[in-house]
Formats: C-alpha cells, sequence, structure tokens
C-alpha cells in the first residue's frame, strides 16, 4: 500500500518536475515563464509524433525537447528582442499551442485533437522517473558551481553587474529561455510517451501552472522545488486512494471534497508553511542598458 | 466602434458579437445537398473511440447511405456549444444533432429560437416539440457487463473507472457492482472517478494512474466508463496484464485480448436512425429510450475477445439479458434512487 502509494507520487511527479525545471531556468535568468504550458503540450505532440514516426521513445522524446524548443524561441522573440509584458506573451503562447497541436493532430493523422496509439514496447516504463531527478540535481550543481550557472543567476538579480563584467545579459536570458522550452517539452514528452501512450487535446491540463506553483513555492531552488512537485504529486495520488472510503456514517466522503485536496493543500502551504518567497529581484524586467 | 464593442458597457455584447463569430467560423460553408446535418461533438472529439466515436459514425453511415451533407464540430469547451448550434441553425441545417448531456441548455436554447429547425440530443432531454431527446438505458447493460465480468474474475476484486462523477456515471457504477453482487455475492467492487469537471472525459494520464493503482490491489477486471480517459484504462490493462471493459463504442479491438467485451450502447444506430427519419418527413419530438430489448444497448463479442471471453459466461449473460428485457429481474437505476 504504502510502496504503491510512493510509486504513484513519483510517477506523477514526473512531468511536473521537468516542467519546473523549465521554469527555474527562465525565471532565475530574470524572465517570467508562463509559457509552460503551451511548451509542454509542445513537447508532448513532438514526443508522440516522433515516437511513432521512429518506433524509438529516446529520439521521440529528443522530438519532444526540440518542440519545446521551437515554442521557446517563439516566446523567446517576442519577450527577449519584442520587449512584450511577459505575462501576457506567455499566455498567448499558450493558447497558440493549446489551438494549434490538435491542429497538426489533425494534418499528421487525420484525428480530431488526438495521435495514435503508441504501441506498449515502445513507450518509456520508467526512464523519465529517473530522468526527472537527475536533471534536478544536474539544475542544483550547475546553478551552485558552474559559470553559466552564476551568469544565470546574475541575470535574474542584478543583471547590470552581469552586463558590466562583459557578458551580454541578453544571451544568457535567450539560452535560459530556450533551455526553459528543453525541459518543459521533455516534461510533455513524459506525459505522451510515459503517463500514457499518445498525445490528446490539452493534456497537460494546468501542469504547466502547477510547474509554476511548484517553483514559487520552493523559493526558486531546484531542490525545495522539486519536493513541492512531488508534494502536489502525493496529494494526488493521495486522492486516488480516498475515494470511496468511508469515513463516518454509511456514506462516503464526496468525490468533489477529495478532489480539492490538492488546491487545499497547496493554499495551506503556501500560506502558512513556505515564508517568505522572494522571487529574483529582475523577474519580469526586460533589460536595458542605462 | 472598438470602445464600444470592448469597454466595460459592452461586455454582453461583445460576448454575444464574439461567440456569433466563433460560430460561423466553426460551422463553415454550407453543403450543397438536399438534406442537411449538423453534428456538435461533445470534448472527447471525433477520435475518442467511445461515445463520439460512435455517433460520428453512424452518422457518416448515414452520409454514405442516406446521401445527406454532414458537417461536424467538436466543442474546445461548454461555452462552445450555444454558437455552434447556433450556426448550424442559423444556415439552414435541416436536422442539428447535439451528443452529450451538456449540450441539454444549449439545445434547449437554441431549439426555443429556431422552432421550425429539428434537432436531437443524445443522453438528455429536452422537452420541445421540434427536439428529439435519445436516452439510454445504461444501467441495463452496466448490470449484464458487472455479471460477466464476476463470471470472468479470478482474483473476486472488480474496478469500475467512471469519467466525471454525475448521475450518468452513477448510473452505470450502481448497476455494475448490483450485477456483480448478483452472479457472485462475495465480489468486491472499487469505483474510481477521474474528474468532477467535464475535463475528466480527456485526461488519460490520470485514468491510466487509477487504474494501474487498481490494478496493484488486486482487481483484475476493470470497467471504464470514461470517455477517452479510458484509453489510459487500456494501457495499464496492457501493461500489467490485467483485463479491461470497454464502453458505449466496441473497444475489443484498441488491445486484443485484454478487453474482456465492451458494453455497447449504440449511439450510432439512434443517430443513423434520427436522421433517417428526419430526411423522409417523419421527425417527432419527445423521447426515445433505447436498451436490451431494441438493441440499443448490447456487448460486443468479435474475433478479438472471442478467445478470453467463455461460452459459459455468454451464456448466462444473455439469459440475464432475456431476464431484463421481460422484467423478471428489475435492475436498480440510479435516476430513480429514492
Amino acid at each position: 500500500m504504502l510502496i504503491q502509494l510512493i510509486g504513484s507520487t513519483f510517477r506523477v511527479s514526473t512531468p511536473l518536475v521537468f516542467a519546473m525545471l523549465g521554469g527555474l531556468a527562465s525565471e532565475r535568468a530574470g524572465v517570467v515563464n508562463l509559457a509552460l504550458e503551451g511548451m509542454m503540450l509542445f513537447g508532448a505532440l513532438g514526443a508522440a509524433v516522433g515516437t511513432l514516426a521512429t518506433h524509438s521513445p529516446w529520439l521521440g522524446a529528443l522530438c519532444g525537447l526540440g518542440s519545446g524548443v521551437l515554442l521557446a524561441a517563439v516566446y523567446g522573440l517576442v519577450v527577449l528582442r519584442w520587449r512584450a509584458n511577459q505575462v501576457v506573451a506567455g499566455m498567448g503562447i499558450n493558447m497558440l499551442a493549446l489551438g494549434l497541436t490538435p491542429e497538426f493532430c489533425k494534418m499528421l493523422y487525420d484525428q480530431t485533437g488526438r495521435t495514435p496509439a503508441i504501441p506498449l514496447a515502445e513507450h518509456f516504463q520508467a526512464a523519465p522517473m529517473y530522468g526527472a531527478w537527475i536533471g534536478v540535481a544536474l539544475a542544483w550543481f550547475v546553478l551552485r558551481f558552474t559559470r553559466p550557472g552564476l551568469w544565470l543567476g546574475f541575470a535574474g538579480e542584478h543583471p547590470g553587474a552581469l552586463d558590466a563584467a562583459g557578458i551580454s545579459v541578453t544571451r544568457v536570458r535567450w539560452l535560459a529561455v530556450l533551455a526553459s522550452g528543453a525541459l518543459a517539452g521533455l516534461g510533455g514528452a513524459a506525459l505522451s510517451t510515459f503517463s500514457s501512450s499518445f498525445f490528446s487535446r490539452d493534456m497537460a491540463g494546468g501542469r504547466g501552472y502547477m510547474a509554476l506553483a511548484a517553483l514559487i513555492f520552493g523559493k526558486w531552488r531546484p531542490l525545495p522545488a522539486a519536493l513541492a512537485c512531488l508534494l502536489f504529486g502525493f496529494t494526488d495520488a493521495l486522492q486516488d486512494r480516498l475515494q470511496g472510503v468511508v469515513v463516518w456514517g454509511r456514506e462516503p466522503i464526496p468525490v468533489q471534497f477529495i478532489q480539492i485536496l490538492p488546491y487545499v493543500v497547496t493554499i495551506l502551504v503556501l500560506a502558512g508553511f513556505v515564508g517568505q518567497s522572494r522571487a529574483p529581484k529582475a523577474l519580469g524586467v526586460p533589460f536595458e542598458r542605462d | 466602434m472598438m470602445r464600444w464593442l470592448f469597454g466595460a458597457a459592452g461586455q454582453p455584447l461583445r460576448r454575444m458579437v464574439l461567440w456569433g463569430l466563433l460560430g460561423l467560423v466553426t460551422t463553415g460553408r454550407l453543403p450543397a445537398a438536399d438534406f442537411r446535418v449538423g453534428l456538435v461533438l461533445d470534448r472527447g472529439g471525433k477520435d475518442d473511440k467511445s461515445f463520439n466515436s460512435s455517433a460520428f459514425a453512424g452518422a457518416t453511415e448515414a452520409k454514405t447511405k442516406l446521401g445527406i451533407a454532414l458537417k461536424y464540430v467538436e466543442a474546445p469547451d461548454d461555452n462552445a456549444f450555444e454558437p455552434m448550434l447556433r450556426g448550424f441553425a442559423m444556415k439552414d441545417y435541416d436536422l442539428i444533432i447535439g451528443i452529450g448531456f451538456a449540450q441539454k441548455e444549449a439545445i434547449k436554447k437554441v431549439a426555443a429560437l429556431f422552432p421550425k429547425k429539428h434537432f436531437a440530443i443524445v443522453d438528455s432531454e429536452v422537452d420541445a416539440p421540434n427536439v428529439r431527446s435519445l436516452l439510454f438505458e445504461e444501467h441495463e447493460g452496466a448490470y449484464v457487463i458487472g455479471a460477466m465480468a464476476a463470471l470472468s474474475t479470478k482474483s473476486g476484486k472488480l474496478g469500475f473507472i467512471g469519467g466525471m462523477d454525475i448521475p450518468l456515471i452513477h448510473r452505470f457504477a450502481l448497476a455494475y457492482e448490483a450485477g456483480a453482487r448478483h452472479v457472485k455475492p462475495e465480489v468486491t467492487v472499487t469505483a474510481n472517478y477521474v474528474g468532477i469537471t467535464s475535463a475528466a472525459w480527456n485526461n488519460p494520464p490520470r485514468g491510466k494512474e487509477l487504474a494501474v493503482n487498481q490494478y496493484a490491489a488486486g482487481v483484475d477486471i476493470i470497467f471504464a466508463a470514461a470517455g477517452a480517459s479510458g484509453l489510459g484504462v487500456f494501457d495499464a490493462a496492457e501493461e500489467k496484464h490485467q483485463f479491461v471493459i470497454g464502453v458505449d463504442a466496441n473497444q475489443d479491438w484498441i488491445k486484443p485480448g485484454r478487453v474482456l467485451t465492451s458494453m455497447l450502447k449504440r449511439v450510432d444506430v439512434a443517430v443513423y436512425a434520427t436522421i433517417a427519419a428526419a430526411q423522409s418527413g417523419k421527425f417527432a419530438g419527445g423521447v426515445e429510450h433505447f436498451g436490451l430489448a431494441n438493441q440499443g444497448i448490447d456487448y460486443s463479442v468479435d474475433e478479438h475477445n472471442a478467445a478470453i471471453l467463455t461460452a459459459s459466461v455468454r451464456k448466462q449473460a444473455d439469459a440475464l439479458k432475456a431476464d431484463i428485457i421481460a422484467g423478471r429481474i428489475t435492475v436498480p437505476d440510479y435516476y430513480k434512487k429514492p
């Protein structure tokens, strides 16, 4: 029972962890990334199409990564080059992805909003689950011990100082946004080739936003944010088990009550236990040289 | 013009204009044929391999056999039903069919606005002279399916995974469990629901997760009545080498050898019959029931499940069917629950 619950927790949180890492890359560099949801959708579709075409989930995941980067490039163009409002642009990107992905399915397979199923032998069994945590360790290492990690932090906290040191803030932010697309794309790939066996319309189902919540909740640090993803996964896994359980009397707890559990936990933890969560200082501010 | 449309005072007007435009755009140009049918599908979409696919199959059959012109649209969310229905009604479509209970209010409203147009709705009742309500006796089928599952289980533990937590799905669950208990009083049934909003029909990862957990708890057959989310349950059955029961359309082919049977809800037959009647000028409002007696509800047997569905189970299922049709067994109905 407990082992199942733990297994379920890790499975459910895998796409979240990837997306959270994507958010981390871009937000630590000072670019708000609400477009995670859309990048996940693109990644999910890319991975499904790639796997169906190559019969290898690894190549499929690579396609998912590429699709995420592609959409991130559009996002980067809008917010970094044209300096659009990052929140509005992120939402726009999400809507674009929501509409484009089913359209691609229709064009490629003449199926509305869905790809054909990927055979069992060709989808992932456990690899993305480990991959997500390797990613968390890597992110921690890069941010803490490497020079690019340092640049990333400065681009988000003191872009002026980074610029004074002769490093282009825009270039660092561009790389961060593209990395963000790659990671969120992998999160989407986990959805379509690990959590299920095809792409379907709106399959991210708000996971991009949840990943962002986990990021804030974890104070923009990789390990705490990954633990926040696990907490979301855990409440999700727990509510499956609480469905139909009779606590008192003869009637089970209504499903509606059980299904608000993840949200209640989120609110409680955010309000009560996290304390102050401080965003990178230059988050959402386009860089301009004085 | 822009301020008038988008300012706060223009709110209701703005909404009307925007939705109206959406309706016009999505329903497109008028096809050339004598009899035009507009089909508004639910969120699951034409390829959910279940409820909507079945409706689409019936309409497509009518297109090839009766030579009608068919145009289908898929609603991206529940707010889109009304403009889509309205779009068809404004464009001289002769019969407009709404698939799914969620369209009830929209059909009621649009049918009242276009009294000369004919409408049909599946899974809900709209009381209007120009609306035909196609209702299915799901509980009869679920009862037989429950009995078949109970006769086939080895662990004595059955599962049920519903899509959205609504009375329609409780109707399935209640009768499924009753049918199982009828033939084997000692079986247990674990029931889970994917969600509480209409997004629950299209969340395969969650359907799969629920199924993996049920199988891990010893369940060996799951009845999935969850629209496209059910496809996740099928994946879990294949991965864990357990069994699943399909719903609405014949889903035995999706994972051959792992699908015990499918509870057929012949939405295709109902849609075809309605189109045929309307084309020949015999459209009538009111309620039409489809159940075991008129084969509107049934279970599937084909080459994909013949090996796993034993003859003795089929024989008992058929006997049960006969008993229900003859009224010797009363199936509990969630809709009539006190």
